[in-house]
């Protein structure tokens, strides 16, 4: 059993995030790559595993995304793969490298993520599901999230101005994220009341962003990452859960309800191996492909009980800068980029290791990083510390 | 009707042609497993509870609306003149759950909870789409 603080993140590299016209996705991971190993100070022959997970723009090709990426850098590797769970890949990618180290396999593991769907034109991820959904007209990810919000309003009278409250909260701390989106264009609660409707109760700023770029994470054992230019960012606590159902239809309703995530048991997994509790944690850095999604793991990972997360998440001075419990730093997917499960794991590497600039929230001493993919069919939760123990 | 039709169609494959075959009929079929006895949708070669061998049964056509979402945004060209359009879970008596477009309400009048019933769209001659509407009084 690997124990607390046994691993690290050591280095992180993240390239533009935008309409980047042009560039290939197998360059930006490369880039993302270059930029991690210079952030930390190795050389390229010291990385020896190497995990993907390919964006929408890289799933033509049978999906052999790490092998591009491996040729392109001209990597040696003692392991290499392509992961895919969605949203919960950048979290199990983390879980893997550390279980690849701990096997003798690889010293040090990048991670990586890149994608270019503004290259690919609308509906990049609008994938028609097969044989039921098409002819429903029931396309990509924000009908079922709307459908397992509105279900959540029926059921606790969630409203507008709460999911409203989470997305100009996100908006607000963007403003001080360099790189984010959506930086230059505050957004206020009317303003969030007078996007179009995408799938309703979803508006258009209830929904993550798209974006062209890369992200690259390193790592490694304890004892090597102590050893090197930036300080580590030590991991505490990993967690997993899978409850599949990409088909919302087929959650079984008296063990799954359709409006919860899988974070509770991935969540209780990665809080025992690190022994701290909700009441540690100083920051969130949640996957937020959409307001509601925050709000579920709000009251999944048990910082209020279920059905209290819409009250809890507009409850004023809680989620945004200065707040009490802070939530997705940078902006998030809503307001920052969308990384998959990269952009929390990303802002939860510079908030550990205070490198967040105007949004560095004091003190981080335990940082709770999510993942959730497959709709809500796979969780991956990683609690950060810049202590080892 | 002199236009075709130009919306997604099913391509069934060897689980499903008994359930397409049957919505030609205008009949709603679901699977029930002959071991376990547990309803089952969609259909599959082998029950999900416990692998046991599923039956085609009739099913009641009634239910109620778990949850729904109504389309602005336009995925698909094919589908511009019908948004704002629900589609829904719909929670069926048997206790499964089946993903359906709701017609012959405002989508500002449908509810979690809304009494269902399934209804028939013959889309070509040769392809029988199903659908839910609100139970007639």
């Amino acid at each position: 059993m690997i124990a607390k603080g046994q691993y690290a993140i050591c280095g992180i590299g993240v390239t533009a995030q935008g309409r980047l016209a042009g560039r290939g996705v197998i360059g930006l991971a490369a880039e993302a790559f270059k930029l991690a190993i210079e952030d930390c100070g190795l050389q390229k022959k010291d990385v020896d595993g190497l995990l993907l997970q390919p964006g929408v723009g890289m799933m033509s090709g049978m999906g052999m995304g790490w092998w591009k990426v491996a040729e392109y850098l001209q990597l040696e590797v003692g392991i290499g793969s392509d992961m895919q769970l969605g949203g919960a890949t950048a979290g199990a990618m983390v879980h893997n490298a550390m279980g690849a180290i701990e096997a003798g396999l690889a010293n040090y593991v990048a991670i990586i993520y890149a994608d270019n769907p503004f290259q690919m034109g609308p509906g990049a991820f609008a994938l028609e599901l097969g044989q039921w959904d098409g002819p429903a007209g029931n396309f990509g990810a924000s009908a079922p999230y709307s459908m397992a919000a509105r279900r959540h309003m029926h059921l606790y009278g969630t409203t507008h101005d709460q999911l409203g409250a989470i997305a100009v909260a996100q908006r607000a701390f963007a403003q001080m994220n360099p790189g984010a989106m959506m930086r230059g264009r505050q957004m206020t609660l009317e303003d969030y009341h007078n996007t179009r409707w995408v799938t309703w109760p979803f508006h258009l700023v209830d929904c993550c962003l798209i974006s062209d770029g890369a992200g690259c994470i390193i790592v490694t054992s304890a004892e090597r990452a102590a050893a090197m230019k930036k300080p580590p960012v030590y991991i505490w606590g990993i967690g997993q859960a899978h409850h599949c159902y990409l088909d919302l239809g087929q959650a079984r309703l008296d063990v799954t309800p359709v409006y919860a995530t899988r974070a509770r048991d991935s969540g209780d997994k990665a809080f025992r191996m690190a022994g701290v509790d909700v009441n540690d944690v100083d920051v969130c850095e949640f996957y937020d492909c959409y307001t509601f999604t925050v709000l579920n793991q709000v009251e999944d990972y048990g910082f209020c009980k279920k059905g209290e997360g819409g009250p809890y998440c507009a409850e004023p001075g809680r989620l945004g800068p200065g707040g009490s419990l802070p939530i997705n730093t940078g902006g998030g997917e809503l307001s920052a980029w969308y990384h998959q499960g990269m952009t929390p794991l990303e802002e939860g590497v510079w908030q550990v290791r205070g490198e967040a600039g105007e949004r560095q929230v004091k003190d981080v001493n335990i940082c709770l990083v999510s993942g959730n993919g497959g709709i809500m069919s796979s969780h991956a939760t990683t609690i950060l510390s810049p202590h080892p123990s | 009707m002199t236009t075709e039709y130009q919306k997604p169609l099913p391509k069934p494959d060897q689980d499903t042609v008994p359930f397409w075959e049957a919505c030609k009929r205008h009949e709603l079929i679901i699977q029930q497993c002959k071991s376990c006895r547990s309803y089952i949708f969609y259909p599959r070669m082998f029950c999900p509870v416990c692998l046991g061998e599923p039956e085609w049964v009739k099913a009641k056509g009634t239910g109620e609306i778990y949850t729904y979402s109504v389309y602005y945004q336009i995925y698909h060209p094919v589908f511009a003149d019908d948004v704002p359009y629900v589609v829904a879970l719909v929670l069926l008596d048997e206790g499964v759950m089946i993903t359906s477009r709701i017609v012959g309400v405002k989508p500002d009048d449908v509810y979690p909870g809304m009494r269902v019933e399934v209804d028939f769209l013959d889309a070509t001659p040769e392809v029988t789409l199903y659908q839910f509407k609100p139970v007639s009084k």
